[in-house]
C-alpha cells in the first residue's frame, strides 16, 4: 500500500481510539470529575487529533479540532471553570469533533447548519483570546499550512504523498539547495560567535557549519583569539567563533534558516560581501586555516572537537575529556595547536563511532519501513486465527472420543492410560479457552458507541437521560461483538423513547428529571448476559393488552401473567408508540430485536415494574463457534436442535393432538394450538408420523416468531456442540442448519428450526440467501 | 534403474490411475485426485438427497459427504459391508468420499492406450466414463468425477 | 552503521510518520510511545538523536528534556521538539530546558530530514 495511505488509515484507527479517550473524559468532566489528567487527557486526545489532521491537511476537521482544544487548553490552564453547561457544551462538540473525523475518513463534509452553532459556542467560551472567525481560518495561525517552511522551489504540502513516493530524491533535498555555482549566485560574510548556552543544548558549531557547507562554496577562519590560556581555560564557555565566506544562490533567510536552531544562542551576522561574484578562496588562508575542510563535503570533526574543547562533553572517540583541562593540573596532552594540527590531517569519516554493543532491539533501517515498537502485540489475520479455533475445536472432539474409547475398552479409571488421559482432557480444554480468548474482545467497542446515540435520542425526544456503562471490559467473541450494536442500539432508543418519561413527568412522578439508563455486560453461566435497565414508567401492561387484542395477537379473554403481558412486546409488529417514531421505528419493533438475539443463539427477557422502570437482559453465548443444543432422536437419527430456540419440551397426550383438514397435526399446549411437527416426517427420514401420544414433543419459537412443536422419539440431554458447515464440501439443505461432530465421533446434523417452521407453516421450502449457523 | 522409474519418468502423457471394482465392473479415476482410501464407516444420512448420496461421515473434524458411486453411475445400490472402501477424493475444491466395492490396482498407462466410450453405453455412464481400455485382458473405465455430487440450486442457477 | 533515532510520541499516527521519514532516509528508528517509555528506552539502547513530542500521558516532552539532560551520558545527545507553530511559548519552554532544536508539525518529510542533520553528527 502507498505508504501515505497506510498511515492515513492508521490515523483514522488512531482517531477512533483518541475519541474514545476524549469521549469518556468528557463524560467523567460531565459527571463532575474535574480533576486536572482527566481535563488533560481529553486535551491531548483533540490535540492528537488535531496533528494527524494538520499533517493530512484535513482543513475542517484541523479548524473544529483547534478551537476545541483550546478550550479544553484554558480549562487545563484554569483559565476557564468547568460547569456543567461547558461540560454539555463540549459534549455536544464532542459529537461534531466525531462527525468530522468520519466525514474526513469517508470525504464527506459535516452539514455547516450542525457544526458552526457549536463551534460558535465554543469560540464564545474562549472569547477574547484573539482567536476571532480570521485567526481561526488563518493558516499561519495554526502553522497548518501546507509546508510550514518552504524549501526552495518547492511547495509541496507536508507529508505529501509524491514526495514520498519520489523518495531518493525527496530525501536528498540538499541537491537542490546546493546549486552548482552559477550566475545567481552571490557572496556573504558570515559571523558566527557560539555562547556556551548554544552547546549545552547539544547543538555542535560543526554541523552547524556542514550545513553551511552545503549551500555553495564556503571559505572558513576560525578565530580563536579568545581562547584564553590553558590555566584559565573554563569547560563551560565558548571561547571559538569563526568567520566565513559564503558563495551560493540561496537568499539570506535560507542562510539564516541553517542557524535556526543556534540563532538565539549565538552572535550571528550575514551580511553580502560588495560585488556580485564572490571572490575566490584564498589558498593562503586555506593552508593555515585548520577549518578549511569545512569547504569541502567531508565534516568537520575539528568544528565539534573544538567546540568540546569549549564547553561540551565529547561523544567521539577521539575528543580526550574535557575535565582535565578545566582541572587543576593542566593537561599535558591537551595541545590545541596539536588539535587543530591533527585535523588538518585527512578528516576521519563523519560517523560516530559505533556503539560498543549493538543492541538487538534496534533493527537495521536499510530498506525496511519496520521499527521497534515496545509493545507487547502482535498483529495477526483472522483467518490463521480461525483455523486454530478448528483445529483446537477438533482436539476436543478428538480427545472426547479417545477417552470414550478407552473406558469402553474396560481399562480401569486408575490406569496410567485413564489418568494420562485426564489430563489430557484438562490440557485440552485449557488450550481451547486460550484459542477462544485470542478472538474474544471486550464488549467496549460496542458500548463505546452509545453515550452519543443516548444523547442523541434524548435531545430528539426532549428526554434527559444520563447512561451509565458497566462491565465494558467483558470479553466476547469476536463473530458476537459484531452483531452486538444493532440490538444494544435498538433497545437503548427503546429505553429512551419509550422507557422513559420526559422530564415533566418524571417531575410530576416524583422523579428526578433526568432519568437513568443503565447498560451493563457480565459473564454468567457460560454465556455473555447484557443488561438495560431504565428508571422510566414501566411496561403499560393494560394497554400492552390492549393492543395486542386489537392486533390479533392475543384471544380478548387469554388469561395472561404479568410476565407474559410484558413479552408481548416482542412479537412481530407490536409496537406500543402511538405512532412509529423515528428513533424507534423505522417501521421495526422489538420482535426485530429479539429476532436478531436469536439469531445470535440468544434469548432476550424483560422484566417491568409499573413506574419503576423495565430491565430487559439479553443472554447469548460466547461464541458462534459453538452451540448450546438439544440432542434428540427421530427416525433412529440422533439430531441437534438449538437450545436458544427452545421454549420447553412436553410428553403430548393424544387427546390433546388434532388434526386440521385430516392431515395437519396440531397440539394444543394450554390455552394454545401450535402446529405438530414430526421431526423424522419433515425432514423425509419416515413416510408416517409416530402416533398421537408417543415421542416428546419439543415446543419451539422460530426466529419469524412463529410457534411449533417439534415431535421426536426422545431427548438424550444437553450439549455445547461445535459447528461444522454442511457447505465446505457438500451443499445447504433444506431443515438443515448445520452439522456438527458428537462424542462417539459420529456427524449428527443441526436442525434449521425456522426452516422447518416455516416450511410447515408455508407448505413449501423458504428460499433463503445463507444459512445462520453453518459457519 | 528400476522398470517403474523408468515409466513414470517417461512421457508427460503418461499418468497413474486407481482402478477400482463395483459389482463386476472395473473402474478408474486419475490418481491425482484420491486423497486417501478408508474402510467403510457407518454414514449420517442426509435429509431429502438422491438416493446414492450415502450421507455424510467425520473425516478428522471435516463433515465428508459420501457418494454411492455405483448407484450415481446407475448400477445397483451398494450395501456397504466392512469389506467396503471408500475413496477420498479431491474434486473441484470439495473433498468427498466414494463408496466402492475395492480398490484392485495402480495402472500406468498413456493417454492413447484410452478408446472412446462406445455409444451403446446409457446417458448416466456417458455423463462419467471419459473412456475405456484394455489391460491384461481386462476392461477398465476411466471416469471423470467432475459431476460426481448432485447439482446445487447455484450451480444449475 | 545508520545512526540511531528516538521518536517519543504518544500518537502513532506521528510515530509511523517519523518513522517512515527516517526509515527512508537511512536512519535506524526507534520509538517510544510516552516520556517515561522514552528514558527508559534510550537508557537501554541509546539513541543519536531524539525527537519527542510535548503533550503527552505519564512524562511530557519537557521531562524528557530534562532527563535526558540530567544524565551525563546522554548530556549531549541533541533533542528535538515536535511543536505546532502557535506553540512559541512551549518551544521556548523546550529550548530553555536544553532542546537543541524543533520540528514543527505537520512536518515535511525533507524538512525532517534536514533537521535531523543539523543536530546529528
Amino acid at each position: 500500500m502507498d505508504p501515505f495511505e497506510s498511515i492515513k488509515q492508521t490515523f483514522f484507527q488512531e482517531c477512533d481510539e483518541l475519541l474514545t479517550d476524549a469521549e469518556q473524559g468528557l463524560l467523567a468532566m460531565e459527571a463532575g470529575d474535574a480533576d486536572g489528567e482527566t481535563i488533560n487527557a481529553v486535551f491531548r486526545a483533540v490535540h492528537s487529533v488535531k496533528g494527524g489532521a494538520g499533517a493530512f491537511g484535513l482543513e475542517d476537521l484541523i479548524r473544529f479540532a483547534h478551537v476545541f482544544e483550546t478550550v479544553m487548553d484554558d480549562l487545563r490552564s484554569g483559565k476557564m471553570e468547568l460547569t456543567d453547561e461547558v461540560a454539555k457544551t463540549l459534549l455536544r462538540a464532542f459529537d461534531v469533533l466525531a462527525d468530522h473525523v468520519a466525514a474526513a475518513r469517508d470525504g464527506g463534509a459535516v452539514d455547516e447548519g450542525r457544526s458552526a452553532p457549536i463551534l460558535s459556542e465554543m469560540k464564545a467560551l474562549i472569547g477574547g483570546e484573539g482567536l476571532d472567525d480570521d485567526d481561526l481560518g488563518g493558516d499561519e495561525d495554526f502553522g497548518f499550512v501546507p509546508m510550514t517552511v518552504a524549501i526552495e522551489g518547492d511547495d509541496a504540502p507536508a507529508f505529501d504523498p509524491p514526495a514520498m513516493d519520489e523518495a531518493p530524491a525527496a530525501f536528498e533535498p540538499m541537491a537542490d539547495l546546493a546549486p552548482e555555482p552559477a550566475s545567481g549566485a552571490r557572496a556573504w560574510r558570515i559571523g558566527f560567535a557560539p555562547k556556551s548556552e548554544m552547546y549545552a543544548k547539544a547543538n555542535e558549531s560543526g554541523l552547524v557549519l556542514r550545513e553551511l557547507a552545503r549551500l555553495g562554496e564556503m571559505d572558513v577562519k576560525l578565530d580563536a583569539d579568545a581562547l584564553p590560556p590553558l590555566d584559565q581555560l573554563s569547560a563551560e564557555t565558548a571561547y571559538l567563533h569563526w568567520t566565513v565566506l559564503l558563495t551560493t544562490e540561496a537568499d539570506e533567510a535560507t542562510i539564516r534558516e541553517v542557524f535556526e536552531f543556534v540563532e538565539d544562542d549565538c552572535v550571528l551576522t550575514i551580511e553580502p560581501v560588495d560585488g556580485q561574484a564572490a571572490p575566490p578562496p584564498p589558498s593562503s588562508d586555506l593552508s593555515d586555516d585548520a577549518l578549511a575542510a569545512a569547504s569541502a563535503d567531508a565534516p568537520l570533526d575539528i568544528a565539534a572537537l573544538l567546540a568540546r574543547v569549549s564547553g561540551e562533553a565529547p561523544t567521539a572517540e577521539t575528543a580526550p575529556e574535557p575535565e582535565p583541562v578545566a582541572a587543576s593540573e593542566p593537561a599535558a596532552d591537551l595541545d590545541v595547536a596539536a588539535l587543530i594540527a591533527k585535523a588538518q590531517a585527512p578528516i576521519a569519516p563523519a560517523a560516530p563511532a559505533p556503539k560498543a554493543e549493538p543492541i538487538a532491539k534496534v533493527a537495521p533501517s536499510a530498506g525496511s519501513s519496520q521499527a521497534i515498537t515496545p509493545t507487547a502485540t502482535i498483529r495477526v489475520d483472522l483467518d490463521r486465527v480461525d483455523r486454530l479455533i478448528n483445529a483446537v475445536g477438533e482436539l476436543v472432539i478428538q480427545q472426547a472420543m479417545l477417552s470414550q474409547q478407552v473406558m469402553e475398552s474396560g481399562l480401569a479409571r486408575s490406569s496410567n492410560v485413564a489418568l494420562g488421559l485426564e489430563d489430557l482432557e484438562l490440557l485440552t480444554r485449557e488450550i481451547q479457552d486460550s484459542v477462544m480468548a485470542i478472538r474474544a474482545q471486550p464488549v467496549k467497542s460496542v458500548f463505546q458507541r452509545m453515550p452519543r446515540l443516548a444523547r442523541e435520542v434524548a435531545d430528539m425526544t426532549g428526554k434527559r437521560v444520563k447512561l451509565v456503562m458497566e462491565g465494558e471490559g467483558t470479553e466476547v467473541d469476536k463473530t458476537v461483538i459484531e452483531r452486538l450494536t444493532d440490538p444494544i442500539t435498538h433497545m437503548l432508543r427503546n429505553a429512551i423513547d419509550h422507557g422513559l418519561e420526559d422530564p415533566e413527568g418524571r417531575i410530576a412522578a416524583g422523579k428526578p428529571a433526568e432519568g437513568v439508563v443503565r447498560l451493563r455486560a457480565l459473564h454468567r453461566g457460560g454465556r455473555i448476559v447484557i443488561e438495560l435497565q431504565d428508571d422510566g414508567r414501566g411496561i403499560n401492561r393494560p394497554r400492552v393488552r390492549g393492543i395486542a387484542v386489537e392486533r390479533g395477537l392475543i384471544a380478548e379473554d387469554a388469561v395472561l401473567s404479568d410476565e407474559e403481558i410484558d413479552n408481548l412486546i416482542f412479537q412481530p409488529g407490536f409496537s406500543t408508540a402511538e405512532t412509529i417514531s423515528d428513533i424507534s421505528g423505522r417501521g421495526v419493533g422489538m420482535d426485530v430485536v429479539r429476532r436478531s438475539i436469536q439469531g445470535l443463539g440468544g434469548r432476550i427477557t424483560i422484566s417491568s415494574e409499573p413506574g419503576k422502570g423495565s430491565k430487559f437482559t439479553m443472554s447469548l453465548p460466547l461464541t458462534l463457534a459453538v452451540l448450546d443444543g438439544m440432542v434428540v432422536t427421530a427416525a433412529e437419527q440422533t439430531l441437534v436442535a438449538p437450545l436458544s430456540a427452545i421454549i420447553e419440551s412436553l410428553t403430548p397426550r393424544a387427546e390433546d393432538v388434532h388434526f386440521v383438514g385430516g392431515k395437519d397435526a396440531v397440539i394444543r399446549i394450554r390455552e394454545t394450538f401450535v402446529p405438530l411437527i414430526d421431526v423424522g416426517v419433515a425432514l423425509g427420514f419416515r413416510e408416517t408420523a409416530l402416533p398421537p401420544g408417543q415421542g416428546v414433543a419439543v415446543l419451539v419459537e422460530s426466529e419469524g416468531g412463529g410457534k411449533a412443536a417439534l415431535l421426536v422419539e426422545a431427548i438424550q440431554g444437553q450439549r455445547q456442540v461445535v459447528i461444522k458447515s454442511l457447505e465446505a464440501n457438500y451443499q445447504q439443505i433444506d431443515g438443515i442448519a448445520a452439522a456438527t461432530i458428537l462424542g462417539d465421533g459420529r456427524v449428527a446434523l443441526i436442525l434449521d428450526v425456522d426452516a422447518l417452521v416455516t416450511t410447515q407453516h408455508r407448505r413449501k421450502p423458504a428460499p433463503r440467501a445463507e444459512k445462520r449457523m453453518a459457519g | 534403474m528400476s522398470m517403474i522409474d523408468t515409466l513414470s519418468h517417461t512421457a508427460g502423457a503418461r499418468r497413474e490411475l486407481i482402478a477400482f471394482r463395483i459389482g463386476d465392473q472395473e473402474f478408474c479415476v486419475d490418481i491425482m485426485q484420491v486423497r486417501e482410501i478408508r474402510g467403510w464407516t457407518a454414514c449420517t444420512p442426509l435429509p431429502r438427497t438422491p438416493s446414492y448420496m450415502k450421507g455424510v461421515i467425520n473425516l478428522r473434524g471435516a463433515v465428508l459427504p459420501i457418494v454411492d458411486l455405483g448407484a450415481r453411475l446407475g448400477l445397483a445400490t451398494t450395501e456397504p459391508t466392512a469389506r467396503h472402501v471408500i475413496m477420498v477424493v479431491s474434486v473441484g475444491g470439495r473433498t468427498l468420499g466414494l463408496l466402492v466395492e475395492a480398490v484392485s490396482d495402480i495402472i500406468n498407462m498413456s493417454d492413447d492406450m484410452v478408446q472412446p466410450t462406445p455409444d451403446v453405453a446409457c446417458d448416466q455412464v456417458k455423463t462419467f466414463v471419459k473412456g475405456l481400455f484394455a489391460i491384461d485382458g481386462r476392461m477398465v473405465s476411466l471416469i471423470s468425477l467432475d459431476r460426481v455430487l448432485p447439482e446445487t440450486e447455484a450451480e444449475a442457477a | 552503521m545508520s545512526k540511531t533515532v528516538l521518536t517519543i510520541d504518544d500518537s502513532r499516527t506521528m510515530r509511523e510518520m517519523l518513522n517512515h521519514a527516517l526509515v527512508q532516509a537511512g536512519y535506524t528508528v526507534i520509538q517510544a510511545v510516552d516520556g517515561i517509555e522514552g528514558l527508559e528506552v534510550l537508557k537501554a539502547n541509546g539513541a543519536d538523536v531524539v525527537i519527542t513530542d510535548i503533550n503527552m500521558p505519564r512524562l511530557d516532552g519537557f521531562g524528557v528534556i530534562e532527563g535526558v539532560r540530567a544524565n551525563p551520558d546522554h548530556r549531549a545527545t541533541p533533542i528535538l521538539v515536535l511543536t505546532t507553530e502557535s506553540d512559541a511559548a512551549k518551544k521556548e519552554r523546550a529550548r530553555a530546558a536544553g532542546a537543541t532544536g524543533w520540528i514543527v508539525k505537520p512536518f515535511n518529510p525533507v524538512k525532517l530530514v534536514e533537521a535531523v542533520r543539523r543536530v546529528a553528527a
